[in-house]
């Protein structure tokens, strides 16, 4: 069994809107984060994936199904989508069990998944109260609590930390990885980016409905040949140190901390860079660190998209 | 077939009964199939007040018809029409409406499955709440007469038989326009357009060319009533048009015709659910 999420030339367009454009893309397992702001084409991707919306043009295959085979799909795809809206009247428990209902599941098996999921979204205390009444954090999580209450091998979670408070949050984040560690998909849109810097094995760039780039964020970076890399290098003698960079011709830029205590050095070629420092190292300037300072999502996004788009 | 659908369907009828039986805004059509009850009973209290010397009830014979009249100009044509339009409209459109349909696409349910369990659920509360209704009407109708002339009419007149034929009839209508209302529901964003177009193409039905006379719910339900209402000379035009029925054709006929309407009805919704969209900005 393919164990890949694939979108072969994907687009959807609402009327003359276009939702997302030409996305491929091959989606492994663990945590894969959708990043870009709003009306980027995250949740366009997420309904196409599961269904609830048809491609306009190309084949979307999850797991080695398609998302018209609803039968066979949502045993093994859970979703947890950003609509709030709720079966009327019904309390948490009697909305979990009534989606496990439909499974097939007898009365029994519904009940003991029903309240294992209820007891990993942290809602036993609040699961015989109604929905209606529920805040925002709390149908968030009952939401969470309906995706996984199957066991799926696939989650799909349309910004599922908004709403939660930081306790839960770490919690549920702890929950995503482990179900990656059991080799699940855990694919999450979120315009949050230093959240998906913690959470995420891969992310997909989004920008205006087009994948700007995808994969794991320090290839990515690596791949951006126009922005030089800013690595920070924690020393005693950061002057001293800055004049051996300048004989480096990938070294465009060194610049000194404002603590005087480190160096931010801009390079064309980090190889090189790492190769020439290693000997630098050797000579004793008394180095404690080095780090690259914009090979997260957020540095990312803005060279790919623009500095706007990352705050919209 | 899938031995699944059974309990699946099974699932979404009971998740849907509740929602029509007890949804505050279905309350009207508690009401609608109510009124004719209540002005029957008021009929029938009325006659019982005045009884006595000098003023007999009328007779059973007059009170069918007059029954026969209610039940085909407002019960049939108008309650049980709004009501299905409330209740079968409600099954996809109004959860459209609500946000809340995707509560069903997100399972592992056929989505042929999940509307054949919502025009289930829909069936059985339109039928529970209209049958009810019609048997309350009779109710009242014959409540005023003694039991000797009550059981005169039932078994040794043709009671019995007009009983199951309203009742039979309720059924039918709900099934008809229950189908009609769930295809528009998913062909149509307006409820009004539609429900405005059937009824007036179910009003001039008489009127219509024999082929399209069989493409409508209350051709097949006249032939089915059992007491047809005379044209008087002095009667409206109008009211003429919805009481006659120039081609009446046989029981049997009838609900084989009705079953091929539904059921063609039901295949232009399964095809147009498998192609639905969850884009609730739209709606």
């Amino acid at each position: 069994m393919n164990k890949e999420i694939v979108f072969d030339d994907v687009s959807k367009f609402y009327g003359d809107v276009l939702g997302v454009n030409r996305v491929s893309l091959s989606v492994p397992p663990g945590i894969t984060s959708l990043v870009g702001p709003n009306g980027s084409g995250k949740t366009t991707l997420m309904n196409l994936m599961t269904g609830l919306i048809q491609p306009s043009r190309g084949r979307i295959r999850i797991l080695d199904m398609t998302p018209d085979e609803p039968e066979k799909l949502f045993r093994l795809v859970g979703y947890s989508s950003q609509f709030d809206s709720f079966p009327r009247g019904l309390t948490g428990y009697q909305f979990v069990h009534s989606y496990l209902r439909l499974f097939g599941f007898d009365r029994a098996t519904c009940d003991e998944y029903a309240w294992r999921a209820i007891d990993r979204a942290g809602l036993r205390e609040a699961a015989h109260r109604k929905i209606g009444g529920y805040s925002k954090g709390m149908r968030q999580r009952i939401r969470l609590a309906q995706a996984i209450a199957h066991n799926p091998r696939v989650l799909i979670l349309d910004e599922p930390l908004n709403g939660l408070d930081p306790l839960v949050r770490a919690e549920t984040i702890a929950m995503f990885r482990s179900f990656a560690k059991e080799g699940c998909h855990v694919i999450l849109s979120s315009h949050v980016l230093h959240e998906v810097d913690i959470i995420s094995d891969q992310v997909i760039l989004m920008s205006g409905g087009y994948v700007v780039a995808e994969g794991n964020i320090q290839e990515v970076r690596s791949e951006i040949h126009d922005q030089p890399m800013q690595i920070l290098i924690r020393c005693a003698r950061p002057s001293e140190l800055a004049s051996r960079f300048f004989h480096d011709e990938h070294v465009v830029e060194v610049r000194l901390h404002h603590d005087r205590r480190g160096l931010l050095v801009k390079t064309t070629d980090p190889e090189r860079f790492y190769l020439s420092f290693n000997a630098i190292a050797l000579d004793g300037l008394g180095i404690e660190s080095v780090s690259p300072v914009d090979d997260d999502v957020n540095s990312v996004y803005e060279y790919l998209v623009g500095s706007d788009e990352v705050t919209r | 077939m899938n031995p699944l659908w059974i309990p699946q369907i099974r699932a979404i009828v009971q998740l849907e009964l509740k929602k029509t039986f007890f949804a505050r805004r279905g309350l009207w059509i508690y009401f609608l199939a109510l009124a004719p009850v209540a002005l029957f009973s008021v009929h029938t209290l009325v006659e019982l007040r005045l009884q006595g010397p000098g003023h007999n009830v009328s007779g059973i014979g007059q009170d069918t018809l007059v029954f026969a009249g209610v039940f085909q100009f407002f019960f049939v044509r108008l309650a049980i029409f709004f009501g299905c339009l409330g209740i079968f409209m409600n099954l996809i459109r109004g959860e459209m409406l609500d946000k809340s349909l995707h509560f069903y696409l997100l399972a592992p349910v056929r989505r042929e499955v999940m509307l054949a369990g919502k025009f289930l659920a829909g069936l059985l509360a339109s039928v529970v709440i209209f049958t009810m209704s019609t048997a309350l009407q009779l109710l009242a109708v014959l409540w005023k007469f003694d039991s000797t002339t009550v059981s005169h009419f039932l078994y040794q007149g043709n009671g019995v038989s007009q009983i199951g034929s309203y009742l039979l009839v309720t059924v039918l209508a709900c099934m008809g326009y229950g189908s009609i209302f769930l295809a528009a529901g998913l062909l149509f964003r307006n409820p009004i357009v539609p429900a405005a177009a059937i009824l007036i193409w179910e009003a001039v039905n008489p009127v219509l060319p024999s082929v399209l006379k069989k493409i409508s719910v209350i051709y097949y339900l006249k032939s089915l009533c059992p007491v047809s209402i005379p044209i008087e000379p002095g009667m409206a035009p109008l009211l003429a048009l919805l009481v006659s029925n120039a081609e009446p054709i046989s029981g049997y006929l009838a609900i084989c015709g009705l079953l091929l309407l539904l059921l063609a009805l039901m295949a232009v919704s399964m095809r147009s659910v498998r192609r639905l969209e969850i884009n609730y900005t739209t709606e």
